[in-house]
């Protein structure tokens, strides 16, 4: 607390930092972790819907059944599955694997990469009417 | 260097505090991995229990509602989902504390904020345990 006028983060995005891909993947952690979170309250929801069943569940499926709630649904999916393998990118960091740039740039794009073909695959076996 | 004062230090006005003292109230020495350590412990936890919470979701598309609660009462199912909804509502506090404390420079609205998420990932912990439990328990 020794300077209460320092700048504070993020200060410096738009003014004086240029984003590269290592620094918007670390954001999107973020980011998909704050959608994942609130996705898990929609996940108590729809379990105390299974849990109360009858004009309560219908409700609950109608809602998720919807345009808006696939939207939402999708987005879910997506940020899971993009926090969970940056998750493991990060784990493996913290156990000091894959630090050199080049390793650092390419578990990137395979996150990526992996997480568009991840959730794509997930979506095609559920429109198809579930495994 | 034969000064012990660092040319920082000595071109401050003096202060005639313990080291000690300055550190108080800046945050505890004992407990500083803590939150590092639970947050990965919880998303090592995740790792296998995403990969059974996805499949039991995907295999449970188009069922009616008595399928669905016939599923997730069975034991495992059931022992899988609490532990997904506990160490997800964990971790989820873990972070949001973390992004709150990163972004929120308003120190009312950052206490607020921080005890809003702890309540509120309590309470979708909780009733997510009670949810499974109902269907798991009273079928």
């Amino acid at each position: 607390m020794a300077n209460r006028n320092r700048p504070l983060s993020p200060f410096m995005l738009g003014t004086s930092y240029r984003l590269q891909i290592t620094s918007v993947m670390s954001f999107m952690h973020r980011a998909t972790g704050i959608v994942a979170s609130v996705g898990a309250f929609g996940m108590a929801w729809w379990l105390l819907a299974v849990a109360a069943g009858g004009q309560a569940y219908a409700d609950a499926a109608a809602c998720l059944g919807s345009p808006l709630g696939m939207l939402a649904l999708f987005a879910f999916t997506f940020s899971l599955v993009y926090h969970l393998l940056n998750g493991i990118r990060h784990l493996m960091w913290d156990v000091g694997m894959g630090f050199e740039l080049p390793e650092v740039y390419r578990s990137g794009y395979a996150v990526i990469a992996l997480s568009v073909v991840l959730t794509a695959a997930i979506w095609f076996i559920a429109l198809r009417g579930g495994a | 260097m034969s000064e012990t004062k660092t040319p920082d230090a000595a071109s401050r006005p003096r202060d005639f505090r313990t080291p000690v003292a300055r550190a108080r109230g800046l945050g505890s020495g004992k407990t500083g991995t803590d939150h590092f350590w639970w947050l990965r412990v919880t998303s090592v936890a995740l790792v296998p229990l995403f990969a059974w919470f996805i499949g039991t979701l995907v295999s449970l598309v188009g069922a009616d509602l008595a399928t669905v609660q016939t599923v997730l009462a069975r034991p495992f199912n059931a022992i899988a989902f609490a532990l997904f909804a506990i160490t997800t509502f964990w971790h989820a506090k873990l972070g949001l504390q973390v992004v709150i404390e990163d972004y929120i420079h308003q120190r009312g609205l950052e206490i607020a904020l921080q005890l809003l998420v702890t309540f509120a990932c309590a309470a979708g912990a909780l009733a997510s345990l009670y949810a499974i439990a109902r269907i798991a328990l009273l079928g």
